[in-house]
C-alpha cells in the first residue's frame, strides 16, 4: 500500500537508510586509510633507550632513531660555557642553550644529526664554532647545535627525550 | 534495443560537461532510467553483488600490495607482518581471502541463475560468453593469488597445476618451464604471479564493462524468459532495482562478515600456515573449494585412450568443462528460455547442481578411498569422479540438445505484465 | 515408507552410531580432545584469559623454547591488548633476560673469542630468539628431526588447539603390537602415532607464580592457549568488531528492506 498520504515518514525512512549507508561507507574507509600509517613494528622502534653510562665527557655517540642519526653528546664545561655565552637573540634561529637541553642536565645535548639545509649528516668537532660542520654545503653549528654560518636555515632539531635514570636515555 | 535518452542536465556545469563528455548522461541512461523488467527476483541481485566483490578485492588487494613482499624468502613473513603489525592488516587480509571465496560463491549462483532462466540464449549469447571469459579470468587470478602467501598449499598447488602443461606432448615441458621460470616452481614463479595477479583484476574490470554493455544492448532477461514488450513490463532501474540490489548486497555482506569475523580460516587449508618446503609434500594437496570440481574432473581419467595418456585426457577434460560453457547457447535446442516453463528440463537442472557439488566433494577426497564394494570390484572416489564427470558433460552434450526437442513446454503467459498481474501461471481457462 | 524400509533405516542408523563412538571414546589422531571446559577463545564471544596466557608463556619459555622457535612473536606483543597483558616494564624485564644475535662489532667481527656468534641483550622490539642458528643445527641436536616453529602451530593443524592439547597430554606407553622406531615416542594423537619429541611435560615441570598446580593437563591447557594467542593475537579485536559489524548490518538490512517495500509499494511484481 503506497504511503502517498505521508510523504514525510517515507522520506524519513529513505534519509535514515541513506545516512546509515553513508556511515557504513565512512566506516569502511577507516581501515583503508589507517593501514598506511606506521605499523606496530615501526612504532616499536619509534622510541629507543640508549645506555649513556659509557659516554665520557667530551665524547659523542650516534644512534639510529626513526631512520635518522641522533647525536648524544656529553658536553664539557667549556662547551656549555661557550654555548651559554652566545647572544642568541641575534642568531638566524634564535634559541637559548637552556631551551635545547634539560634543566639540571646541560652536559647532555641530544640532537637529530640531519643538517637542516638539505639533509646531510654534519661532522662533529669541526667547523668555526667548535661544534659541527656539514661538508655538503658548509653549514657551521655551535656547541649547542645552533646554525651560525652557512646555508642551513634552522638549528639542529632536538627530539623529545627523557632520562629514565642517570645512565639511560629514552628518545621518542 | 535503443531508448531515447531522458537525461536532463540540471545546471550550467552539467550542461557544460554533457556537451563535452556525456558521462552523466551515460550513467543516467544506463543505471537510473534504464528500463528493467519489473519481475526480477532476488537471484538477479548477484550481478550487483559481483561488482561489489570485484571492487572489494581490488581495494583490499591494493592495500595488501603496499605491505606484501613478493620474494620467496620474504613472502610468508610479509603476510604475517600484515596480520600482526600493519594497522587493520588482519582485517584486510581476511577480507581479501574470504572475499575470493565469496566472489566465487556469487559467480556460481549468478551462472546457475543464467542457466535456469535461459539468459545464455539468443540474443544474449555474447553476454553469456563474456561472462565465461570473466569466470576464466577469475579462476586464473584466484589460482595465482593463492600462491602468493607461499605456504605449503601455495607452493604445491602451483607445482601440481603448472605440471598440467607437461601433459602436452613435445612442447609441454618447455611451456611449463617457461611458465614457471625455471625447472620447478620457485621465486621467479612467485614474482611473476604477483605481477599478473595485480594486473588481471583490471582486465576483469574491462570485460565486466563489456558484459554490462552487452546486457544493455539486449536488455535484461527475466524469470519468465519472455522478452519485454513495452513500458508496461518495466520499471526504471533507479530507484526500484538500486534499492533491491542494495538490500540483496547487505544480506550477502552479512554472510561475508560472518566468515571474516568469526570463521576466517574455515574455507582455507591449515597447511597454508606452514611455510613452503620443496622437500616435503603435504599429505593431501587440495586447491581452494571453488576449484575442487575442476580438480575432480582433472583427476577423474585414469586410463589411456590410444595415444592419449590419462594425464593428457584429464587435462583435456578439465579444459573442456569450461569450454563447453561457452558453446551452451548453441547446444540448447529449446525455443523456451526459462526453466519455469520447461518441466522436463527442470529436474535435470537440479541434478546438474548436485553433480557439481558432488564433483566438489570428490575433488577434496583421496582418489583411492573406497565408497562401496560389489564383490571383487571396489567403487572408489576416482570412479565416482568419472561418473560425475560423465554426468557433467552429458548435461551439456546430451540433455540440453535432446530435451529441447522432446519436451512439451508448459503454457506461458503472453507477457511479463500478464505474468505479474495474474500470478506465475497464465489465466486458467474459465 | 514401508515397514521393511523403515526398520532397515533404523538398523543402519544404529550401526553407524555404534561404529563412530568407540573411536571418539578412545581418542586418536582423527579425534583430538577438547578440554572439558572448552576453549575460552571459541564462539562469537571468544576471548583470551590473561592469566592463562601468562602461565602458558612460562611453560613455553621454560620447556618448549629450548627446541622450538617462535619467530613471528615479539616481546612487545605480550604488552598489547587482547594478550597476556604484561606491562611494558614487565616486557622490558622479560626481554632483558634474552640474548639476540648482534651485528658485527666495531672491528667487523661477527663472532667472539670462542667462535660463538656475537649477541646483545634483547629489547621489547625484538622477536623471540631462535634456540638454534639454522635448520641443520636444530636437526643435529634433535636426532635428525626438526622442531617446527610454533608461531602459527595452532592454525597450521586441523582443530589446532585441540590437537596440540591432546598431543601434549596424550603421551602413553606404546601398545604391544607397535614397533617403536629408535628415538621415537608413542603418541596416539600424532599422525602414524610415532614422533621424535619425547613427552616434554611432566608433573611439576614449571612452578607457577600464581600457585596453580602444574599438572601435565594444566600445563598443556595453558601452553595451548598461549600458542593460540601467538597464532591469532587479534582474535579478541576481530570478534568484537565482528559483533559490531553484524549488528550494524542487521540494522542496515532492516532499513533497506523497508525502503524496498516502500519503493515497490505501487508496483505489482
Amino acid at each position: 500500500m503506497a504511503d502517498t498520504t505521508n510523504p514525510d515518514r517515507r522520506d524519513f525512512l529513505y534519509i535514515a537508510t541513506g545516512a546509515v549507508g553513508a556511515v557504513a561507507v565512512g566506516a569502511m574507509t577507516v581501515p583503508l586509510i589507517d593501514q598506511m600509517n606506521a605499523s606496530a613494528d615501526t612504532l616499536a622502534v619509534s622510541q629507543i633507550r640508549v645506555d649513556i653510562g659509557q659516554v665520557a665527557v667530551g665524547q659523542q655517540i650516534t644512534v639510529l632513531w626513526r631512520g635518522k642519526p641522533v647525536f648524544v653528546r656529553h658536553r664539557t664545561e667549556v662547551d656549555i660555557a661557550e654555548a651559554e655565552a652566545v647572544d642568541w637573540q641575534v642568531l638566524r634561529d634564535p634559541q637559548p642553550d637552556s631551551a635545547r637541553v634539560h634543566a639540571g642536565r646541560p652536559e647532555w645535548l641530544v640532537m637529530v644529526g640531519v643538517c637542516t639545509h638539505l639533509g646531510c649528516v654534519p661532522l662533529a668537532d669541526r667547523g668555526d664554532y667548535d661544534g659541527w660542520f656539514c661538508p655538503c654545503h658548509g653549514s657551521h653549528y655551535d656547541t649547542s647545535g645552533r646554525i651560525r654560518k652557512g646555508p642551513a636555515p634552522d638549528n639542529l632539531p632536538v627530539p623529545d627525550y627523557a632520562f629514565i635514570n642517570d645512565t639511560t636515555l629514552e628518545i621518542g | 534495443m535503443s531508448h531515447e535518452s531522458t537525461y536532463q542536465p540540471n545546471s550550467g556545469a552539467e550542461r557544460w560537461l554533457d556537451a563535452r563528455l556525456p558521462v552523466l548522461r551515460l550513467m543516467h541512461d544506463s543505471f537510473s532510467a534504464f528500463p528493467t523488467p519489473k519481475n526480477l527476483n532476488y537471484w538477479y541481485t548477484f550481478g550487483g553483488i559481483l561488482t561489489f566483490c570485484l571492487i572489494v578485492q581490488i581495494v583490499t588487494g591494493i592495500t595488501l600490495a603496499m605491505h606484501f613482499a613478493s620474494d620467496s624468502k620474504l613472502a610468508f613473513a610479509s603476510v604475517e607482518h600484515i596480520m600482526r603489525d600493519v594497522n587493520f592488516g588482519w582485517l584486510l587480509r581476511y577480507i581479501h581471502a574470504v572475499g575470493a571465496s565469496m566472489f566465487f560463491l556469487a559467480v556460481f549462483i549468478h551462472m546457475f541463475r543464467g542457466i535456469y532462466y535461459g539468459s545464455y540464449k539468443a540474443p544474449r549469447e555474447l553476454l553469456w560468453m563474456l561472462g565465461c571469459v570473466i569466470l576464466l579470468l577469475m579462476i586464473i587470478t584466484g589460482f595465482m593469488g593463492y600462491v602468493l602467501p607461499w605456504g605449503q598449499m601455495s607452493f604445491w598447488g602451483a607445482t601440481v597445476i603448472t605440471n598440467i602443461f607437461t601433459a602436452i606432448p613435445v612442447i609441454g615441458t618447455p611451456i611449463q618451464e617457461w611458465l614457471v621460470g625455471g625447472f620447478a616452481v620457485g621465486n621467479p614463479t612467485l614474482t611473476r604471479f604477483y605481477a599478473l595477479h595485480y594486473l588481471l583484476p583490471f582486465v576483469i574490470f574491462g570485460v565486466v564493462l563489456l558484459h554490462v554493455w552487452a546486457l544493455h544492448v539486449t536488455g535484461n532477461n527475466n524469470p519468465t524468459g519472455i522478452e519485454v514488450k513495452g513500458p508496461q513490463d518495466t520499471v526504471p532501474f533507479n530507484p526500484y532495482y538500486t534499492v533491491k540490489d542494495a538490500f540483496g548486497l547487505v544480506l550477502f555482506m552479512l554472510v561475508f562478515a560472518a566468515f571474516v569475523f568469526f570463521a576466517p580460516n574455515a574455507l582455507g587449508h591449515p597447511d597454508n600456515y606452514i611455510p613452503a618446503n620443496p622437500m616435503v609434500t603435504p599429505e593431501h594437496i587440495v586447491p581452494e573449494w571453488y576449484l575442487l570440481p575442476f580438480y575432480a574432473i582433472l583427476r577423474s581419467i585414469t586410463f589411456d585412450i590410444w595415444f592419449l595418456s590419462a594425464k593428457l585426457l584429464g587435462v583435456i577434460a578439465m579444459v573442456a568443462s569450461i569450454v563447453v560453457l561457452f558453446i551452451m547457447p548453441w547446444l540448447d535446442t529449446s525455443k523456451v528460455k526459462s526453466l519455469r516453463y520447461r518441466p522436463m528440463m527442470r529436474p535435470f537442472f537440479f541434478l546438474f547442481i548436485l553433480v557439481c557439488i558432488g564433483l566438489g566433494w570428490v575433488g577434496a577426497e583421496t582418489p583411492d578411498k573406497v565408497l562401496f564394494a560389489l564383490g571383487d570390484f571396489q567403487y572408489q572416489m576416482v570412479h565416482l569422479g568419472l561418473t560425475l564427470t560423465a554426468a557433467y558433460f552429458a548435461y551439456f552434450l546430451v540433455i540440453l540438445p535432446l530435451v529441447g526437442i522432446l519436451e512439451k513446454p508448459s503454457p506461458m503467459p503472453a507477457s511479463i505484465e500478464e505474468s505479474v498481474l495474474k500470478g506465475r501461471k497464465p489465466a486458467q481457462a474459465a | 515408507m514401508s515397514l521393511t524400509i523403515r526398520t532397515g533405516a533404523i538398523i543402519a542408523a544404529f550401526t553407524a552410531a555404534l561404529s563412530i563412538s568407540p573411536a571418539l571414546a578412545a581418542g586418536d589422531a582423527d579425534h583430538p580432545h577438547t578440554p572439558h571446559e572448552g576453549w575460552s577463545f571459541s564462539g562469537i564471544f571468544g576471548h583470551y584469559e590473561a592469566e592463562t596466557l601468562q602461565r602458558g608463556y612460562l611453560v613455553y619459555e621454560s620447556v618448549c623454547a629450548a627446541c622450538h622457535s617462535m619467530q613471528y612473536v615479539a616481546f612487545r606483543n605480550m604488552a598489547e591488548p587482547g594478550g597476556p597483558g604484561f606491562t611494558m616494564d614487565q616486557v622490558r624485564a622479560i626481554a632483558a633476560q634474552h640474548q639476540v644475535p648482534a651485528g658485527p662489532n666495531e672491528f667487523g667481527e661477527t663472532v667472539d673469542e670462542y667462535g660463538l656468534p656475537l649477541t646483545r641483550t634483547a629489547t621489547p622490539a625484538d622477536y623471540f630468539p631462535a634456540p638454534f642458528a639454522n635448520e641443520q643445527a636444530a636437526r643435529a641436536s634433535n636426532g635428525g628431526a626438526l622442531p617446527p616453529d610454533l608461531s602459527l602451530m595452532a592454525k597450521a593443524r586441523a582443530n589446532g588447539p585441540s590437537y596440540i592439547y591432546s598431543l601434549l597430554a596424550g603421551y602413553e606407553d606404546a601398545p604391544e603390537e607397535t614397533e617403536l622406531q629408535p628415538g621415537m615416542s608413542y603418541n596416539p594423537f600424532f599422525p602414524n602415532h610415532q614422533l621424535a619429541m619425547a613427552a616434554p611435560l611432566y608433573e611439576g615441570a614449571v612452578e607457577y607464580p600464581d600457585g596453580t598446580e602444574a599438572t601435565v593437563e594444566q600445563m598443556s591447557y595453558d601452553v595451548t592457549n598461549f600458542l593460540m594467542w601467538a597464532a591469532e593475537p587479534k582474535l579478541e579485536k576481530r570478534k568484537r568488531m565482528g559483533f559490531q559489524v553484524m549488528a550494524f548490518l542487521f540494522l542496515l538490512a532492516g532499513l533497506l528492506y523497508w525502503s524496498y517495500r516502500k519503493v515497490w509499494a505501487d508496483i505489482k511484481h
